[in-house]
């Protein structure tokens, strides 16, 4: 949510309706717009890395966001977000794979199936909360862990399934080029859907609980429910997330679904600002450029230096420790996230030439 | 051939088990004196162990002098990190606090690995690795010793908490944390305290761990394997983490022996604990020992 005290001059709200739009200026909206625009002539002009780092940012931000309705908005601590985006890779490649579903008709569908399961892991939710339900949702993460290295007929087992690329009308949608669009179109749909949730009674209702899950409850807000239907939206999202990873890249095997990947989903939405949709963007983006910017890092210490071999076999190390840093200094020093970084950026430069 | 290979697991469960039990501890210790589940308990095992490793061979220190350093650099690494990053969070939300001990727990995990490697390294021979004989049953010395220190500790954290005065200002702190600073007790040094002592012993268990099967990151896993532990015995008693680790040592031996006799799933052994931490959170959240929060508006 903007704050108030950033809204231009001559915005005035008369009616609740009015304060509850998706865009709260018209300005906004136009940027908005003009980022997807923009978004959209990306393949044209970026090279196919620079593409596929977009690419990533889709998908990943698409679970994020679902992560983030979950703890940002709800208070529920999940630390088994990845085992549930797997679950959707799995689940999209096993519908294409065996039930010769399309796949973009998969992929929906595999949100769906998340969901369900989201919802089953979501009972103990009812019941715990903070950190018994951290720890719960950890011990969820093991255990679909090994479910994925288990259940042959499901995933493959150790070998992996193979996830075939998505076809519209006949014309199959291969490449980072046709694929960007896919993700973008999905990922247009399930911001604005995430965005409209949390205006609507369950998204207050979420808050609610969230803020204080006693009064809600003195309120009228029937806790076990919201609970638990929370865990099944987030569910779904990561669904969703994790069958377009699945089918970008072609191929899903359990190791790709660690605690790590959980973990970084939450660093993902605590970098970029809990409970705000364009923070769940900002630090996805964060997240999945980080490695990236610490790759550049060492090669420029490299250039200076010339070269470590040392530094150079533990670049791995070092892109994963770079992560478990970013969160803590974050937590730190900017608790709020990116976003809340952002509108002082934007208050700074409201009155800019005569700010006093 | 069945009902030894029984006895022999179990028999190792029981030594698995409390070690698991002094890492409980250590968790609870600090969970129950400064409110902060500690994810990177078992990053205190790992680097425990490499330091006393590499003190023992690179700097070819002999154990009895490197075993102290171990201890005081390990001290010194607890209150640091408790000053320079829980202390900032105080008051904050569950979630910030519970994120920030993952972050440092990937963050040294990958600083160890980039030292050290991924390999594990065998310790220098500091006890006879003849295996004993008890009743019948082959069992390594080493492992003998790791039931030796790990009573001996808990016998000397029972007395601490009974009878010193700082065990007396952090069970003050754990009831109340106004009402013992009100007292005169300074919450911050019983912090800083409970960091250290919980680094300490971490790292001892690290260390016997380390001889027994080499050192490697592989140890970190006891600081996954402990969240089962502490909330079969319930989140803030000593006594439970001790209690829950055994059950869990136990049972995640007799899961193996169950799993190789009968089931053939495989991989039983390091899954079953988990089953039976989300089975114990559904029926008895606050498991075996812990105190029942009663909340009122």
């Amino acid at each position: 949510m903007i704050s108030s005290s950033l809204i231009p001059c001559g915005q005035f709200k008369t009616t609740y309706g009015a304060d509850t739009t998706i865009f709260l200026t018209p300005a906004s909206r136009y940027w908005c717009l003009a980022g997807v625009l923009l978004a959209a002539t990306a393949p044209l002009v970026l090279s196919n890395y620079l593409l596929a780092l977009l690419i990533q940012i889709g998908f990943f931000g698409i679970a994020a966001l679902g992560l983030n309705i979950l703890v940002g908005c709800t208070g529920q601590i999940s630390l088994g977000h990845a085992a549930f985006f797997g679950f959707g890779a799995f689940a999209s490649a096993w519908l294409n794979n065996t039930w010769g579903v399309p796949v973009l008709l998969a992929i929906p569908l595999a949100g769906i199936m998340t969901t369900l399961l989201g919802l089953l892991f979501g009972i103990p939710a009812g019941r715990l909360k903070g950190l018994y339900l951290a720890i719960a949702t950890f011990a969820s993460q093991f255990i679909l862990e090994d479910f994925f290295s288990r259940a042959n007929w499901f995933t493959g087992g150790s070998s992996g399934a193979m996830a075939g690329p998505i076809s519209l009308f006949g014309t199959e949608l291969s490449g980072d080029k046709a694929f960007f669009y896919v993700v973008l179109f999905f990922v247009v749909v399930m911001f604005l859907l995430g965005t409209n949730l949390l205006r609507t009674r369950d998204g207050r209702a979420f808050v609610a609980v969230r803020d204080h899950y006693l009064s809600a409850e003195v309120m009228g807000i029937n806790l076990t429910k919201y609970r638990i239907l929370s865990f099944g939206i987030s569910s779904f999202y990561a669904g969703v997330g994790g069958a377009l990873y699945g089918h970008y890249l072609g191929y899903v095997s359990a190791e790709g679904f660690t605690i790590l990947l959980s973990i970084q989903f939450l660093g993902m939405i605590i970098i970029g600002g809990m409970g705000s949709v364009m923070g769940t963007l900002m630090g996805t983006a964060f997240m999945v450029l980080l490695p990236e910017g610490t790759e550049a890092a060492v090669s420029a210490i490299k250039h200076v230096t010339g070269d470590i071999p040392a530094l150079t076999s533990a670049l791995a190390y070092i892109k994963e420790a770079a992560i478990g840093l970013a969160i803590v200094l974050f937590l730190i020093f900017e608790p709020d996230g990116l976003v809340h970084r952002w509108r002082l950026i934007k208050s700074y430069w409201k009155l800019y030439p005569f700010s006093y | 051939m069945g009902t030894s290979l029984l006895l022999q697991l179990v028999i190792n469960g029981l030594i698995v088990g409390t070690l698991y039990g002094v890492v409980a501890m250590c968790f609870v210790l600090i969970y129950k004196s400064t409110q902060v589940v500690n994810f990177a308990q078992g990053e205190f095992l790992l680097i425990g162990a490499w330091t006393c490793w590499w003190l023992v061979t690179s700097m070819a220190l002999p154990f009895y002098v490197a075993f102290p350093l171990t201890f005081v650099f390990m001290m010194v690494f607890g209150i640091a990190l408790q000053m320079i990053v829980l202390r900032p969070l105080i008051g904050e939300p569950v979630i910030s606090v519970i994120m920030v001990t993952i972050g440092l727990s990937i963050f040294f995990q990958a600083v160890i690995k980039s030292i050290f490697g991924v390999w594990a390294q065998p310790f220098p021979e500091i006890f006879p690795v003849k295996s004993v004989d008890v009743f019948g049953l082959a069992v390594q010395p080493a492992y003998l010793m790791s039931l030796v220190v790990s009573l001996v500790i808990m016998v000397a954290f029972a007395w601490f908490f009974k009878y010193s005065r700082m065990g007396l200002a952090m069970r003050a702190t754990a009831f109340n944390q106004q009402v013992a600073q009100s007292l005169g007790i300074s919450v911050k040094n019983v912090f800083a305290t409970a960091w250290a002592i919980s680094a300490m012993v971490s790292a001892l268990a690290g260390v016997v761990v380390g001889m027994v099967n080499g050192v490697s990151s592989a140890l970190s896993f006891f600081g996954i394997k402990v969240f089962p532990a502490v909330i079969v015995g319930g989140l803030d008693s000593i006594v439970g983490a001790i209690i829950g680790g055994l059950i869990i040592g136990l049972l995640e031996n007799l899961a193996e022996y169950a799993d190789g006799q009968y089931l053939h799933v495989g991989n039983l052994y390091t899954v079953a604990p988990f089953y039976v931490l989300v089975i114990i959170l559904m029926i008895k959240p606050y498991g075996l020992f812990g105190t029942k929060t009663i909340e009122r508006v």
